[in-house]
């Protein structure tokens, strides 16, 4: 359950974030969570509202996005979003891709008080 | 300097998040704003991760991250490969809480430092970087890290490796690959292991290779057996060519 670690460091950037703007409070944490980071949103969601107690985090709410693989073929310039776990262009079938997006995992935005 | 082990690589500093983090007011709010701040969640891991690439690539050590279910055979292959390989290698290991795997290791005259890690269901960056300070990259070609049996976890940990090998086994049954594509993804070389045990197990193995090259097209895959010398010289050779390229 590395989702435990993974929420430790989300809360200590959004701490970081608040206290660099003087913010006593987050009120909202927007996260995108790509399909193939290798996290599960909902054990998130929990380890989230289980931690968040006691940090500037407290009582906030807590956003995802699940954001699906998206690339870029090499061949054909394509941008495309892949459907099923197969990495191969949609337009082409080219094997030359390149990955945009959905295999990281980002805090996106902060609303402070 | 690095600040845990005051070694030569300099550290570059945190500030550089400042950089990719635009901060906007949101001029409807007085008492509230929303800051957009677009950073990785585990920039800080990957960041020391990037510090432990330097510690090897100042030493020209190819870092290899093996990682696993338990009991797939990390440790027997590294066993192995002290036999067969042309090149000399240290291990960090993390697979286990006990010694057990260490002392395996040392017995064949590895050279490995173990890595206590309590109840972790992967090894991170920061762990790695503690354990480098107890190898001499000086006398070694390849460090493997022997990463916490898992095929969860690990995936998402950039630990500081050049490469990652992940072993699945014969016995492990079939879709081990399906039901875990990020760590599929994630490898550099997928190792087929326990091979000789493919006579007494329901294993399709040209359908979990079109799997696995589903989802990473260009990944290479080896069958081993620590009954078969050959397949065990391959993986060696595998890791000589590598070696090479850097
Ligand atoms: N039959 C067979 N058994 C193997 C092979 N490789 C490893 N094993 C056995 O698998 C068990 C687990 O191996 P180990 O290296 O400890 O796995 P680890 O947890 O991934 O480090 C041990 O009992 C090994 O002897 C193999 O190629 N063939
Ligand atoms: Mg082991
Ligand atoms: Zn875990
Ligand atoms: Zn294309
Ligand atoms: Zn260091």
């Amino acid at each position: 359950m590395h989702e435990y670690s993974i929420v430790q460091s989300l809360l200590d950037t959004c701490e970081k974030n608040a206290v660099k703007n003087a913010a006593t409070k987050v009120t909202r944490v927007v996260v995108k969570i790509g399909v193939m980071s290798g996290v599960e949103p909902d054990l998130l969601k929990t380890a989230f509202d289980i931690f968040k107690e006691n940090t500037l985090c407290d009582g906030c709410e807590f956003i995802i996005h699940i954001q699906p693989i998206v690339v870029k073929c090499r061949v054909c310039e394509a941008q495309s979003t892949l459907q099923k776990l197969e990495y191969l262009c949609p337009e082409c079938q080219s094997l030359e891709l390149d990955v945009i997006d959905g295999e990281e995992m980002y805090l996106m935005q902060l609303e402070l008080e | 300097m690095c600040k845990d082990c005051g070694c030569s690589i300099v550290e570059h500093s945190h500030e550089h998040q400042s950089a990719h983090a635009h901060l906007h007011d949101n001029p409807q709010l007085n008492d509230k704003k929303t800051i957009e701040i677009i950073t990785k969640i585990l920039d800080k891991n990957d960041h020391e991760a990037e510090h432990n690439r330097q510690h090897f690539d100042t030493h020209g050590v190819l870092c290899i991250n093996l990682m696993s279910s338990p009991g797939s055979g990390k440790t027997t292959l590294l066993e192995y490969l002290s036999e067969v390989a042309d090149f000399t290698f240290g291990v960090i290991e993390g697979d286990l809480e006990t010694s057990r795997d260490t002392d395996r290791l040392k017995a064949k005259g590895i050279q490995a430092h173990q890595i206590q890690t309590g109840s972790a269901c992967h090894l991170d960056a920061f762990m790695v970087h503690k354990a480098l300070h107890h190898i001499d990259l000086n006398t070694i070609d390849v460090c493997f890290i022997e990463n916490v049996g898992n095929l969860v976890c690990p995936a998402s940990y950039d630990v500081g490796s050049h490469l990652s090998i992940v072993l699945v086994s014969i016995p492990e049954g079939e879709d081990k690959i399906v039901k875990y594509p990020v760590m599929f993804r994630k490898a550099d070389l997928i190792l087929f292991t326990k091979i000789d045990l493919l006579p007494y197990f329901e294993y399709d193995i040209a359908k979990e290779k079109e799997m696995a090259r589903k989802l990473r097209p260009n990944v290479d895959i080896l069958e081993v057996s620590t009954k078969d010398e050959e397949s065990l010289k391959k993986v060696a050779q595998w890791i000589r060519f590598k070696m090479e390229m850097r």
